[in-house]
């Protein structure tokens, strides 16, 4: 590193440590790192890692509880520590932008798009005149992939998707052109076709104007991707950097190598054993929303399904892909009973369920749900062992002792045993609740499990053992699985039959390998070739594997 | 936008119906008789009979409701069985001596809290949040009636600053009429204005921890601009619809303020009607207060989307 330094470094962070200032608690420790000017550099760890703190301090922007306690931050040769309100707000913008993760929420939702864009100019080059910043903001807007910049303008950012809404934040932040763009988590929000699109946007402006990048992830295969350097935090400290390619071959650090194992890889196929019945059976299944009855008039719906087909044998699990948008959720609520639907029938064990009707109340005790957010599918008020408990309210064959048994039984399958049937989902961490979200849906031993992005919350080795723990129970209880994922990693994983979903409708399904290896819609491929796998080279380290090597790589535009 | 309007008032007409007869059922629930009252010690069982008869109360309850409920839609609430003037008119007279106390003290209110709520919340857990959370939290802890008597007993009795009691119209003595309101709007102002600080701190402390708050200041901006172009707008949607509720309760009677300063206003005149079993009156305010009600909501719903492009009228 200190080569890079003596080479004239754009930024220099040296032993740098932050606490929170109330406690004392350290929460960076003594981080040190380099960023060359046009360098591409990543920064991976799990959350708590201290990564997007250790990087907003670098503008001066983390939360006003923490503190900078040690450590000097030097960039252009300057030191940041000693710079006025004045020069800091120079900086900021003008030599340093930021690209931040949620796009629905990094856009002032009541500022029109173009005074949003424009007052950055205003206050950076002030020598530019209204229409000048106009032809600015109209030429980057078009630079991005805005279709319509002159209409863009005068819109207000809920009018865009996710990925507009961040093609439009890369617009106003590299209209300043920055000698350095920090990118926390940019494109985490987004689906994989959307999280390509705009990476290379990224990238590719990015290396017109020689501007380097600090971009955060928690995503390797993506930092592999694009960075030139990783650095590899943990609790605060730096465990490893290094250049990209060797690191991902050769990780010298424990902590490294587990981040790498942890990927989620493809296992051999699983026999299913044949059967006559389908557990789930999803006949021309039609869903609208909207269809409002206004006091006047009757609002048409839109229509989220258009006809889906679909069946589930018992043992499987059946993996459901796509965007964001494509119907993946609402198909899982459908099937769950959680939304009406206005047309075709799915049938429970060859029953048809209808709600009041013969088949519903033992499809209710059959068919139960996982979550994806743990931090708001567990009513706060109940104790771990009341929130598993409550599912058995409802068998009338079973005893008090007999109930209590089972609970304790199905926590310490989750390998939450003992004390925690007592504790509340707060003092709980989001892989221990999620695992609570587990023991409930199947504390009732149903035959379906139907689990909308389960493990999209959570950080890279929990998620790997979560994804284990799943795999095991579903192996031991044998029920079949909806699964709901954009992660085609963890599909790739974990699924025996794959369903890819577009705009509501189906548009290929088959078994895993068939579907990852040969796919046979455009769309498919498109998915499957927007992001890299990363596959195991047998040292502990991990090399990029394109899917199919005839879309793929494409090379990023310079 | 016209659609949205008129669905929206047809939407308060079952809210209406409903207090209407919510209104007429519960003011006949009471105990007492309007007649034994007005007639007092002098009552026979031939007068009050006869006055029964005269006003009307000899009629079955839905009969009695059928007709004022059919004048009603007509625009005529009835006369007052104690004064004998019309309801519509008096309640209206009444109504605007009140409104202009609150609409006054609201207005000052949100001027001031609005600010001082963002400025306690950009500065959270400094001096100057705590002493605005700690005046906002006193002044809202003071009963107004309390707070009233206070400031009488101040800039009135001690300091003689202002005269005590009584009212004047604007239309007899515009500077002696003001003079006369400053106390009561005082009031309202110092409650609300706690509630009101409480509120803004609380929203825009919301919108502060959001991603384009720090995307401001990552572009270079000024704190001020970041506060002021950024942070209000967002801030100010939840405090604009508690601004209306406030609004639409004090329209609805100020009865403790009214009585403290004694400003003959629409919360005295209730309360009176209600001593008096004046049933017309009783039923013309109310039924009047609950349109004021929902007509305030009404506006302030209609002028949300100007803080929040998000939500349209449609």
């Amino acid at each position: 590193m200190t080569d890079i330094v003596s080479s004239g470094a754009l930024l220099d962070v040296e032993a740098l440590s932050l606490s929170v200032a109330a406690t004392g608690t350290e929460v960076v420790r003594g981080v040190s790192f380099a960023v060359a000017p046009g360098e591409i550099v990543g920064i991976v760890g799990e959350s708590g890692s201290g990564k997007t703190l250790a990087v907003r301090s670098i503008m001066a922007l983390q939360p006003p509880a923490i503190r900078r306690t040690a450590g000097t931050i030097r960039f252009e040769g300057r030191d940041l520590a000693g710079l006025s309100a004045k020069e800091l707000r120079d900086l900021r913008g003008g030599r340093i932008g930021m690209v931040f993760q949620e796009p629905m929420t990094s856009l002032n939702p009541s500022m029109t798009i173009g005074r949003q864009l424009e007052e950055g100019l205003a206050v950076h080059q002030r020598t530019l005149s209204a229409d000048g910043r106009r032809a600015l903001v109209l030429d980057m807007l078009r630079r991005v992939g805005i279709a319509d910049p002159d209409g863009a303008l005068a819109a207000y950012p809920h009018q865009f998707s996710g990925g507009m809404r961040q093609r439009i934040m890369l617009a106003s932040v590299m209209l300043l052109q920055p000698a350095l763009l920090i990118a926390d988590e940019p494109t985490t929000a987004l689906d994989a076709v959307v999280q390509r699109d705009v990476l290379e946007l990224m990238v590719g402006l990015t290396r017109a104007h020689g501007t380097a990048v600090l971009m955060i992830s928690h995503d390797l295969s993506m930092v592999a991707r694009y960075t030139d350097r990783i650095i590899v935090m943990r609790r605060g400290e730096i465990v490893e950097q290094g250049r990209s390619d060797e690191l991902l071959r050769a990780p010298q650090h424990p902590y490294t190598r587990a981040l790498l194992s942890a990927m989620p890889r493809r296992l051999p196929a699983r026999p299913i054993p044949p059967a006559a019945t389908p557990i789930i059976e999803v006949r021309d299944l039609v869903v609208e929303y909207g269809g409002r009855r206004g006091l006047f008039r009757k609002e048409a719906g839109k229509r989220a399904l258009h006809g889906l087909s679909l069946s589930i044998m018992p043992r499987e699990v059946v993996a459901l892909v796509g965007g964001s948008g494509s119907g993946k959720t609402t198909l899982g609520r459908a099937i769950a009973g959680l939304l009406p639907s206005s047309g075709g029938t799915i049938r429970y064990a060859g029953r048809p369920i209808g709600a009041g009707g013969p088949g519903w109340a033992v499809y209710r005790r059959n068919c139960q749900m996982v979550f994806q957010d743990p931090y708001s599918s567990l009513d706060p008020r109940m104790t771990i062992g009341a929130l598993v408990g409550e599912a058995l309210r409802t068998v009338p064959a079973m005893g008090r002792g007999e109930k209590a048994d089972r609970v304790a039984e199905v926590l310490s399958e989750v390998g939450l045993a003992g004390p925690f049937a007592d504790r509340y989902p707060h003092e709980l961490s989001g892989g221990q609740r999620q695992r609570v979200a587990i023991a409930r849906a199947v504390v009732r031993r149903p035959a379906f499990v139907i689990a909308d992005e389960p493990v999209s919350a959570l950080d890279v080795t929990v998620r790997a053992q979560v994804l284990e723990l799943f795999a095991d129970l579903q192996a031991r209880h044998g029920f079949s699985c909806l699964f709901i994922s954009h992660d085609l990693g963890v599909v790739e994983q974990i699924a025996d039959r794959v369903v890819v979903m577009q705009d509501g409708r189906i548009v290929e399904q088959g078994d895993r390998d068939t579907v990852f290896d040969h796919p046979s819609h455009a769309y498919t491929r498109r998915l499957l070739s927007a992001i890299p796998a990363l596959a195991p080279t047998g040292e502990g380290g991990v090399r990029l594997k394109w899917r199919f090597d005839d879309v793929a790589p494409e090379p990023v535009p310079s | 936008m016209l659609h949205f309007v008129f669905k929206r008032i047809a939407m308060a007409v079952p809210t209406l119906l409903i207090m209407a007869v919510t209104v007429f059922v519960l003011i006949r629930l009471i105990p007492g008789d309007p007649a034994a009252l007005m007639l007092g010690d002098l009552a026979t069982p031939a007068s009050l009979a006869d006055l029964h008869e005269r006003l009307g109360l000899d009629q079955s309850l839905p009969v009695q409701f059928g007709i004022w409920f059919g004048n009603m839609l007509h625009g005529d609430l009835g006369i007052s069985i104690t004064s004998n003037q019309p309801v519509l008119p008096l309640v209206l007279d009444r109504f605007w001596i009140s409104a202009r106390v609150v609409l006054i003290a609201v207005l000052l209110a949100s001027l001031f809290a609005v600010p001082a709520g963002m400025i306690a919340a950009w500065r959270q857990n400094t001096g100057t949040d705590l002493f605005l959370v700690g005046t906002a939290t006193l002044l809202y802890s003071i009963p107004t009636f309390w707070l009233g008597l206070l400031l009488l007993l101040f800039l009135g009795l001690q300091l003689n600053w202002l005269p005590v009691v009584g009212y004047v119209s604007f239309s007899e003595d515009p500077g002696a009429a003001l003079l006369y309101i400053v106390m009561p709007v005082m009031t309202l102002f110092l409650h609300e204005m706690g509630v009101l600080i409480r509120m803004s701190r609380a929203s825009t402390l919301e919108v502060l921890r959001l991603d384009y708050i720090t995307h401001a200041r990552a572009k270079g901006l000024s704190e001020s601009a970041v506060l002021w172009r950024h942070a209000f707008k967002n801030a100010f949607g939840p405090t604009w619809t508690l601004i209306g509720l406030v609004l639409g309760n004090l329209l609805g009677g100020i009865a403790v303020v009214e009585t403290v300063f004694t400003i003959p206003g629409l919360g005295r005149l209730l309360v009176d009607a209600i001593f008096a079993r004046d049933y017309p009156v009783i039923q013309g305010c109310l039924l009047f207060v609950a349109f004021v009600y929902v007509a305030v909501n009404l506006v302030v719903d209609l002028l949300y989307p100007l803080f929040d492009p998000r939500v349209t009228a449609e």
